[in-house]
């Protein structure tokens, strides 16, 4: 079966929540203690109705606050595919945490309170899913209980929000009226919304095709350990393990180790569950080579004519996630695929301005959740690609040296001269 | 098929992934293993994660003295047969030291006084990452935490200040005194455990399939008869009687409860996991019962 991991976005309060409780309940994934217990608090609450939302708002203080703080990560399956769910916060204060549950998905589903329309924290959201990289938008115009059902007023946040998104780089959107708080075209077809021609939610997230999102090209192999045992069974045994980043190696293929620029032959591939002859991402596997070289965890496995960019001067988009500003000439941690180096903020290009989607230029700082393009120098070179082109090879996250929090998610760019 | 993994492949390459990252960052690795299916999973895909070299770290057990003989039986089997080396930590010896002080209810649950024995070990042995088995599907405070999650230096959780963690990059810097929960089975549902252990035919303590056992209701759950928990005299409803059953959760066993059933094969029990209404922590664990918060306040205070 295969997996299809999705994410939330959306303005705080557009109803994200209470649409994955929705689509768990009615596709009968909830247990019955778990339905008991919600019900129970949204009595003691005095809620008119069972809150669905409290089946994913796993905290206390999202309890208490009728909020989503952080991501819940709820898993389901039909008999057709297996979902992971990553239930993300609207509120801007924790947009980071949205990203958080977004970096790993492969589709977002983007809520409108079909009232309000689109805000500037659904054009965030929209825009983050797009940095991102991920190819499948599903705008779902929710709340549709609340304006009539009516066509009219979906068209019209649908059209709106085209024009917005014809600027970002989405392949593929798809947009559906729903009631997340009714059930309206969640897991069934709506008998309100005759209008309304498409596939139900789960109907869609069932057959939407992921399968090319990956990158089966560009081979590389990022080494993560190198394993050497001290055995007498396995005396000369030297392996490179790690994941399959992208692309396919094959037992038998020429590669190029990383920084070291020697090449040799695959002897072997070993999986979990034993020796192959291919491997593919994201499989972990140990490889080993006909020659000893001389390869340690950082360094990167690719084909002799098809290799990554190789540097220490590169530009990248980044999210920022610290209460503290960024700005030019601070240094970090930076962690890219297996490498840790430090990394020089050598200067700021542009905060994105997500309403205008216009780059202001003039900017001298990044405040939380800004967005923003940033040159980095590093201290030991980068074996990547552009995130564009290859997620595993071109994403990285920047570490404050002193508080060793995470501050920043960053998506490389092709080196410019 | 063209280059695709099934589900339950992604799963294991992601966890062997998230473990050989803790052998490659930490200095001091540990594994928390209970016996139960989780850490029983847990432990078969660190060694797949090492492979050839044996599991290189030690595995810790935290014994409320309340076991089940044959998870001792099991643990004890496991971690010879690969050639682990093992360090229990005890509570009955904690509660001896007057460390640790238990309510004086006869067979009252040692479910959170663990968490003191658990953090005593994780000190004494100065480790820096422990790799345990929770999964984010058991409960709705664990669905909210990350796979590579910091302690403070009292071992608490804030559920409220966690680090972002973005695609399969795990920011492992701390402070000394700090140290990590990993999670390597956190996209893993009970589903999913029960068809990778059929799948790759894993031992597990015989308790977890079908068997007969003298029990007895009590608030709605099967409990044992046994040396901790007994029916209370005079109740009517706790009538003591024999029924087949099976654990779906292996804990202390005063507060692990047992589910009616018949499924004695892995392969019986994925039919009847796909069709049971019941969550695996309602239907079998006494100590999430009391309150909407139980798991995330132990695990503030440091739980598993
Ligand atoms: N009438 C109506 N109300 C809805 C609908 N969907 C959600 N709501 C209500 O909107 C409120 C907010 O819903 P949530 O699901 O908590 O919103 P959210 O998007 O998860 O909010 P954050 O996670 O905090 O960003 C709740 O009171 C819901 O009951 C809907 O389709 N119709
Ligand atoms: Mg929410």
């Amino acid at each position: 079966m295969e997996l299809l991991r999705f994410a939330t976005g959306g303005s705080v309060d557009d109803g994200k929540s209470t649409l994955i409780g929705r689509l768990l309940y009615d596709s009968k994934q909830i247990f019955q203690d778990q339905l008991e217990a919600v019900q129970r608090t949204s009595v003691a609450r005095g809620d008119d109705y069972v809150d669905l939302a409290l089946l994913t708002d796993g905290l206390r203080a999202e309890r208490e606050q009728g909020i989503t703080i952080d991501v819940a990560y709820r898993y389901f399956s039909t008999p057709k595919r297996r979902f992971i769910i990553a239930d993300t916060p609207g509120h801007t204060q924790h947009t980071r945490n949205m990203v958080t549950g977004c970096s790993t998905a492969d589709l977002v589903l983007l809520l409108i309170d079909a009232r309000a329309g689109a805000t500037e924290q659904t054009r965030r959201h929209a825009m983050i899913a797009s940095l991102l990289g991920i190819r499948h938008l599903v705008l779902c115009v929710n709340k549709m209980d609340l304006v009539g059902y009516s066509k009219e007023r979906f068209d019209q946040i649908v059209d709106d929000f085209t024009g917005f998104a014809e600027r970002l780089q989405v392949y593929d959107l798809t947009c559906i009226p729903i009631s997340a708080l009714a059930g309206d075209n969640v897991v069934d077809r709506s008998s309100e919304m005759p209008w309304y021609g498409g596939l139900s939610l789960l109907d869609h997230l069932e057959g939407v095709h992921i399968g090319s999102d990956r990158n089966l090209i560009d081979l590389r192999f990022p080494v993560q350990l190198v394993i050497r045992p001290i055995s007498n069974e396995y005396r000369d045994f030297r392996g490179y393990a790690g994941i399959i980043a992208s692309g396919v190696l094959g037992v038998g293929d020429e590669v190029v180790a990383l920084p070291s620029g020697f090449s040799s032959h695959v002897v072997s591939i070993d999986g979990p569950d034993g020796p192959l002859q291919e491997a593919f991402p994201p499989q972990s596997v140990v490889v080993r080579l006909e020659d000893d070289l001389d390869i340690s965890r950082g360094d990167m496995l690719c084909r002799p004519n098809n290799r990554p960019n190789v540097g220490q001067d590169v530009s990248a988009m980044i999210c920022w996630m610290a209460e503290a500003p960024l700005r030019a000439g601070s240094t970090f941690a930076i962690k890219q695929t297996t490498r840790w180096a430090r990394a020089l903020v050598r200067s700021l290009q542009y905060r994105l301005d997500v309403n205008a989607l216009h780059r202001d230029s003039r900017a001298s700082e990044l405040e939380l959740n800004d967005i923003g393009r940033v040159h980095l120098r590093t201290t030991a070179p980068l074996f990547y690609d552009e995130y564009r082109d290859n997620k595993a090879t071109g994403s990285f996250v920047l570490v404050d040296e002193q508080t060793n929090a995470t501050v920043a998610a960053g998506m490389l760019r092709r080196p410019t001269l | 098929m063209a280059h695709r993994l099934s589900h339950l492949d992604t799963l294991a390459s992601e966890a062997i992934h998230i473990i050989r990252e803790v052998v490659a960052e930490f200095e001091r690795p540990a594994l928390l293993f209970s016996g139960g299916k989780d850490s029983a999973v847990l432990l078969h895909l660190a060694t797949k994660a090492c492979w050839p070299q044996r599991v290189p770290f030690p595995v810790v057990h935290v014994d409320t003295g309340h076991n089940f003989p044959e998870v001792l039986e099991y643990r004890d089997q496991q971690v010879n047969k690969l050639e682990v080396r093992l360090v229990v930590g005890s509570v009955q010896e904690d509660i001896d030291r007057g460390s640790i002080v238990e309510q004086p209810v006869p067979g009252a649950t040692r479910n959170r006084l663990q968490t003191f024995t658990l953090l005593r070990v994780l000190e004494e042995n100065r480790y820096d990452a422990i790799l345990g088995g929770g999964r984010r599907d058991e409960e709705k405070a664990r669905a909210k935490e990350r796979v590579f999650s910091l302690r403070d230096e009292f071992g608490q959780w804030d559920p409220r200040a966690q680090r972002p963690e973005l695609w399969n990059i795990y920011n492992t810097r701390h402070r000394p005194g700090e140290h990590f929960r990993v999670f390597p089975l956190s996209n893993w549902a009970e589903l999913d455990i029960w068809q990778y252990v059929e799948e790759q035919h894993l031992e597990l303590p015989s308790i977890y399939f079908a068997h007969r056992r003298t029990v007895f209701r009590h608030s709605g759950m099967l409990l044992a008869v046994g040396p901790w928990t007994q029916p209370r005299d005079g109740v009517a409803s706790e009538q003591a009687f024999e029924a087949t059953v099976r654990y779906r959760t292996v804990g202390d066993m005063t507060c692990t409860a047992a589910v009616e059933s018949t499924a004695s094969t892995p392969a019986e029990i994925i039919v009847e996991t796909a069709v049971t209404r019941v969550s695996e922590r309602g239907a079998t664990r006494a100590d999430d019962r009391f309150s909407d918060a139980a798991m995330e306040d132990r695990k503030r205070e440091g739980y598993f």
